[in-house]
């Protein structure tokens, strides 16, 4: 097989696999338009790499990184809703990532960006995925009973002695990390889909939140490889692929729980 | 200062956005002894409790606590998002502190030792505000904090609740400072009442200030006569099962 199909399987692969734990925090504490800002400021990422001219993978992750540190900043703020302020950032930061854009003198392929290029993942992706994956995945195993604590009540867990602060900052850095890195694989506008889809199928099956984590990876993992599949037969793109092979388990999964429930 | 005492806070006043929410209160809890706060919608009983538990850091004031005091904190309410699975049991062991062979105990305290299984989500309001009592007394508090513990409770359960945390008064020996809107249902149960509309209404036990002037006032007459009517008691009630206890004499 094409040496560049394999690459493609696991960027994929690893990036579902912490998507799955990721996306259900993602899900549980309802943030998913947070995931969309920091897709947007992706894209802004990108712009300042080539005006910069350093690793591009290296400015995005800091762009999504300071716009994660930025959100929890404002957070605490009264005045404007998340919402509202989500909103903000997140087209300024797309809209400003594609004006500068069109300073620069490189002719980027705009929708490699936008819907991801998985088949043009490099080693060097390949190598920035794999320490971004382990380190969130360390991390977040090191974090996890603290993490579900601080979502199931914010205050019970301070009052118990938690740092709630230092450990919602800590969380949106890892979405920030896994967004950036992820962009390669279904681009800036279906990054959120990844994460919230696959926790959305596992719900109907799971009684704890780890077996919900290990399913919502599973699905991830089918719909990376069914998303290539039909991209390798029948030329299809191969972000929006992925992305529509989570909304088909979706589907399924739905109607599994109809059916069972009779 | 009493030197039995738990907390004591002093002059505590809070302004939100040159709002007054608190103005000039000071109270105490001390070893064994119910506090109970009452007061209108928005008299500032939760920013108070709030402020007691450290969440929110006083406009003006001090609290002062006792050496090592262990807090248990029964929030008003819980809004778990329905896509987290996670059962009681797994929610008593994640409290920080949790130590596994105490939950069976805790659980079978509040009377919802038939809970342990079932998904948080799916709990009624009154098993839910069990478990989160449930969950306060792992932290083996020699300070209990209630906010609402009644809330989406019926009246039969609400009652049964403020015999159970009497219970615990007197068997962890801890101090409680309990919020609530009305005065009828925590009068045998109280030991000190503060009554609170941003700043203290009136204060005392439980019998002098359902007849303040000030309480009577905030509540209106008529409000404060209904609610106290409300006297008689069944002979029997329920548990969670839906079996019915018979009622012991004193």
């Amino acid at each position: 097989m094409a040496d560049f199909i394999i690459r493609a399987l696991l960027a994929g692969l690893m990036v579902a696999i912490i998507a799955g734990p990721l996306g259900c925090f993602v899900v549980w504490r309802r943030m998913s338009y947070f995931g969309d800002t920091l897709a947007h400021s992706a894209l802004f990422g990108i712009a300042l790499g080539l005006i910069l001219d350093i690793s591009l993978q290296l400015s995005v992750i800091v762009a999504c990184m300071l716009l994660a540190v930025a959100l929890v900043m404002m957070e605490n703020r009264r005045g404007l809703s998340t919402d509202t302020i989500l909103g903000i950032l997140a087209h300024t930061s797309l809209a400003l990532g594609l004006v500068m854009i069109s300073f620069t003198d490189n002719q980027i392929n705009l929708m490699a960006y936008l819907f991801g290029d998985l088949l043009t993942v490099s080693w060097n992706d390949l190598i920035w995925i794999g320490a971004s994956v382990c380190i969130v995945l360390g991390v977040l195993f090191a974090n996890w009973n603290r993490l579900l604590t601080i979502t199931l009540h914010q205050e019970l867990a301070q009052v118990e002695g938690l740092n709630v602060t230092r450990l919602r900052l800590l969380l949106m850095l890892l979405i920030a990390l896994i967004v950036a890195v992820s962009m390669k694989v279904v681009g800036v506008l279906l990054i959120t889909s990844l994460l919230i889809i696959p926790p959305a199928c596992a719900r109907a099956f799971s009684k704890t939140p780890e077996s919900m984590s290990v399913m919502a990876s599973i699905v991830g993992c089918i719909a990376v490889c069914g998303g290539l599949a039909a991209s390798w037969f029948w030329d299809t793109p191969t972000g929006p692929s992925i992305v529509v092979m989570t909304s088909l388990l979706f589907i399924f999964s739905r109607v599994a729980v109809s059916g069972e429930k009779g | 200062m009493d030197e039995n005492f738990l907390i004591n806070a002093s002059n505590i006043s809070l302004e939100i956005e040159q709002r007054q929410i608190l103005n000039n209160i000071s109270l105490q809890v001390a070893k064994e002894q119910i506090v109970t706060l009452i007061g209108p919608n928005g008299a500032g009983k939760t920013s108070l409790v709030k402020i007691v538990l450290g969440l929110v850091q006083p406009s003006s004031g001090t609290i002062t606590l006792r050496k090592g005091l262990s807090v248990g904190y029964m929030p008003q309410r819980l809004h778990i998002d329905p896509s987290m699975p996670v059962s009681v049991d797994r929610f008593l062991k994640l409290a920080v502190n949790a130590n596994r062979s105490e939950i069976g105990g805790v659980l079978k305290e509040v009377g919802a030792s038939a809970l342990l299984n079932s998904q948080l989500h799916s709990l009624s309001g009154g098993e839910l505000q069990r478990v989160l009592l449930a969950r306060a007394l792992i932290q083996a508090p020699q300070l209990l904090v209630l906010d609402e513990p009644v809330q989406g409770v019926d009246v039969n359960g609400q009652a049964e609740l403020y015999r159970l945390i009497e219970n615990i008064r007197t068997r962890h020996k801890c101090g409680i400072l309990l919020v609530s809107h009305d005065l009828h249902l925590v009068m045998s149960a109280t030991d000190e009442v503060i009554c609170l509309n941003q700043h203290v209404c009136c204060h005392g036990h439980p019998e002098q200030v359902s007849n303040d002037p000030a309480y009577l006032e905030l509540f209106g007459k008529k409000d404060a006569e209904t609610l106290a009517v409300y006297t008689h008691h069944h002979n029997h009630s329920h548990d969670l099962g839906g079996d019915i206890v018979e009622k012991r004499e004193k």
